[in-house]
């Protein structure tokens, strides 16, 4: 049985990047309606990069390690960059196969993200 | 015809009409709240109907279409006889028990229901027990009341004497709560509405599958239920109602079938129950509904309700062993069905239900349909596993291994 990998409980277990940041230039939160799963996420920009992002909320393991490892990947990236992250890319982050219901766990973050830094307003991977 | 006689369930001989647990091992299927498996007989009765008189009802002159009609209307009187409606016209085919309530708060709410009239429902309902009420309440201006619950997860009695006034014109209950498995006294709770002059609505779908409803012992006014959570197909559902209620109420949907004669401007409509059954009805699975109700009175609702019991006794007992588990609803058996919702500490419902899943266990994790008692329970959600006639003891085992499993992985290094 591997649906849990060790990367993927390192990240729920022991979180990069959790908390919020005092003066974010952005802070959004959005939830998973199937579920009630919860994420909020404050980025810091300078010179259009993202300088600093904390993500805080509740959920499952999928969800929250999905957040965290997607912290890792954009600090430091500039906001062009980030844009351009897909479903795929946080599927194959996240590496485990999943169900259409826990596909929307692993697109959360990225979902909270794009909506806050670009007001992309739809599940990644939906966008018209 | 609901024989006293009681014979313990034969569950060997049960499984074997329903080809899915033929497997090694076999699915621990505990979704049944959700929907249930569909017995084989039924899926042959719908097979017979597709493969030798497939035709519509009602209006056509010829053989098949006449047997067609037959079993159809067949189906109807079972269901009558099932829940002892004084008349089969008091069944009215739908989809679900969403739509019939829908039915019955479009139809006899925008009659009945006026501004500032009350409409008493509980925190334990599910959705489609609440939203159509919350549209109506829009649509008219009538007020929302609710029933709350005691920290045991059973309705709160004390409470209906308040809430219950004489502006009170509806009351809507489930029978059974699909999260805690309360079983609610829904005779007591008629006899309070009718003294105040409301009417009752029971969401029956966690009831008439899994234990011998009467409506006349009841004395409910309408009452909703589901084919497919009781071996049943989807796609058919009932609506029950007390005869001069369903005569006073204007149609719900318009079309085929339920009128008498159609002018140009104006149509006269068709007697009970055609009136609220508006274009093809679902054949197929009325049909199948039917050998549904032969299938579960056959197997023998009481010998079943005996069975959930046990099972929901072991489950408590097994699952009370895990470390940090918490057990919602009542822990008194009898006045709780075969449903059990938990929650282990430091582990996501939906984490347990993955875990569960790569053990061949089937169970449901999130809010149920019943966010208000999400609310009311303050969890964001549950782990729910449900039962039914065909549901094993080793069911229940393979339940508790797949949490232990899911407790050592989730807590390795806490
Ligand atoms: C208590 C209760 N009411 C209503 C429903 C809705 O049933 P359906 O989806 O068949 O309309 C369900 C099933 O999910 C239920 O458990």
């Amino acid at each position: 049985m591997n649906i849990y990998q060790e990367e993927l409980l390192d990240h729920y277990e022991n979180p990069s990047n959790y908390g919020t940041l005092p003066n974010p230039d952005i802070s959004h939160v959005e939830d998973n309606p199937l579920c009630g799963d919860q994420i909020r996420m404050d980025l810091l920009i300078e010179d259009d990069k993202i300088k600093e992002v904390r993500f805080c909320g509740h959920g499952c393991t999928i969800s929250l390690a999905a957040a965290s490892m997607l912290t890792e990947k954009i600090e430091g990236k500039s906001l062009d960059e980030v844009k351009q992250i897909t479903k795929d890319d946080m599927l194959e982050m996240v590496g485990i196969p999943l169900g259409p219901v826990r596909i929307k766990c692993a697109l959360l973050a990225l979902k909270v993200l794009k909506a806050g830094a670009y007001g992309i307003n739809c599940w990644p991977g939906e966008e018209e | 015809m609901h024989t006293s006689e009681f014979r313990p369930l034969d569950v060997e001989r049960i499984r074997k009409d329903f080809p899915i647990f033929a497997t090694e091992p076999p699915l621990a299927f505990l979704d049944n709240a959700a929907s249930t498996q569909t017995a084989r007989p039924v899926v042959d009765a719908m097979d017979a109907y597709y493969d030798t008189y497939r035709s519509n009802i009602h209006r056509g002159i010829y053989r098949i279409s006449e047997q067609a009609t037959e079993e159809y209307e067949r189906a109807r009187e079972k269901v009558a006889r099932l829940i002892n409606a004084p008349r089969t016209r008091q069944i009215i085919f739908t989809r679900n028990t969403t739509e019939s309530i829908n039915l019955v708060a479009y139809s006899w709410g925008n009659q009945n229901i006026q501004e500032g009239d009350e409409i008493v429902l509980t925190v334990m309902e599910h959705h489609s027990n609440l939203v159509p009420w919350q549209l109506l309440a829009q649509r008219t201006g009538a007020v929302l009341r609710f029933l709350e619950i005691t920290d045991e997860g059973l309705l709160d009695f004390t409470q209906l004497q308040d809430v219950l006034t004489e502006k009170t014109k509806l009351v809507a209950i489930g029978h059974v709560s699909n999260v805690l498995g309360t079983i609610n006294p829904i005779q007591s709770v008629t006899a309070a509405a009718h003294a105040v002059g409301a009417k009752v609505v029971v969401d029956a779908a966690q009831s008439v599958p899994h234990f011998h409803v009467d409506v006349q012992q009841l004395d409910c006014d309408f009452l909703a239920f589901s084919g497919h959570k009781m071996c049943g197909p989807t796609g058919i559902g009932v609506l029950y109602g007390k005869l001069e209620l369903l005569e006073e109420m204007p149609p719900f949907l318009g079309g085929g079938s339920m009128i008498r004669a159609v002018e140009r401007d104006v149509s006269s409509y068709a007697d009970l129950p055609a009136k609220f059954e508006a274009g093809t009805p679902s054949i197929a699975e009325a049909i199948g509904l039917g050998h549904a109700v032969d299938y579960i009175t056959q197997a023998n609702l009481a010998a079943i309700q005996v069975h959930e019991q046990e099972l929901l006794k072991y489950a408590h007992h097994r699952l009370k062993e895990i470390e940090g588990i918490t057990l919602y609803g009542p822990s008194v058996p009898h006045q709780k069905a075969g449903v059990i919702s938990f929650n282990i500490e430091g582990i996501h419902p939906h984490d347990v239900a993955g875990i569960l899943d790569t053990h061949g266990v089937a169970i449901r994790a999130g809010h149920h349909c019943a966010q208000p008692l999400m609310k009311r329970l303050d969890v964001i959600a549950t782990v729910r596993a449900s039962f039914y006639l065909y549901n094993t003891v080793e069911d229940v085992d393979r339940l508790y291994e797949g949490l232990c499993r899911a407790q050592k992985l989730m807590t390795r290094r806490k």
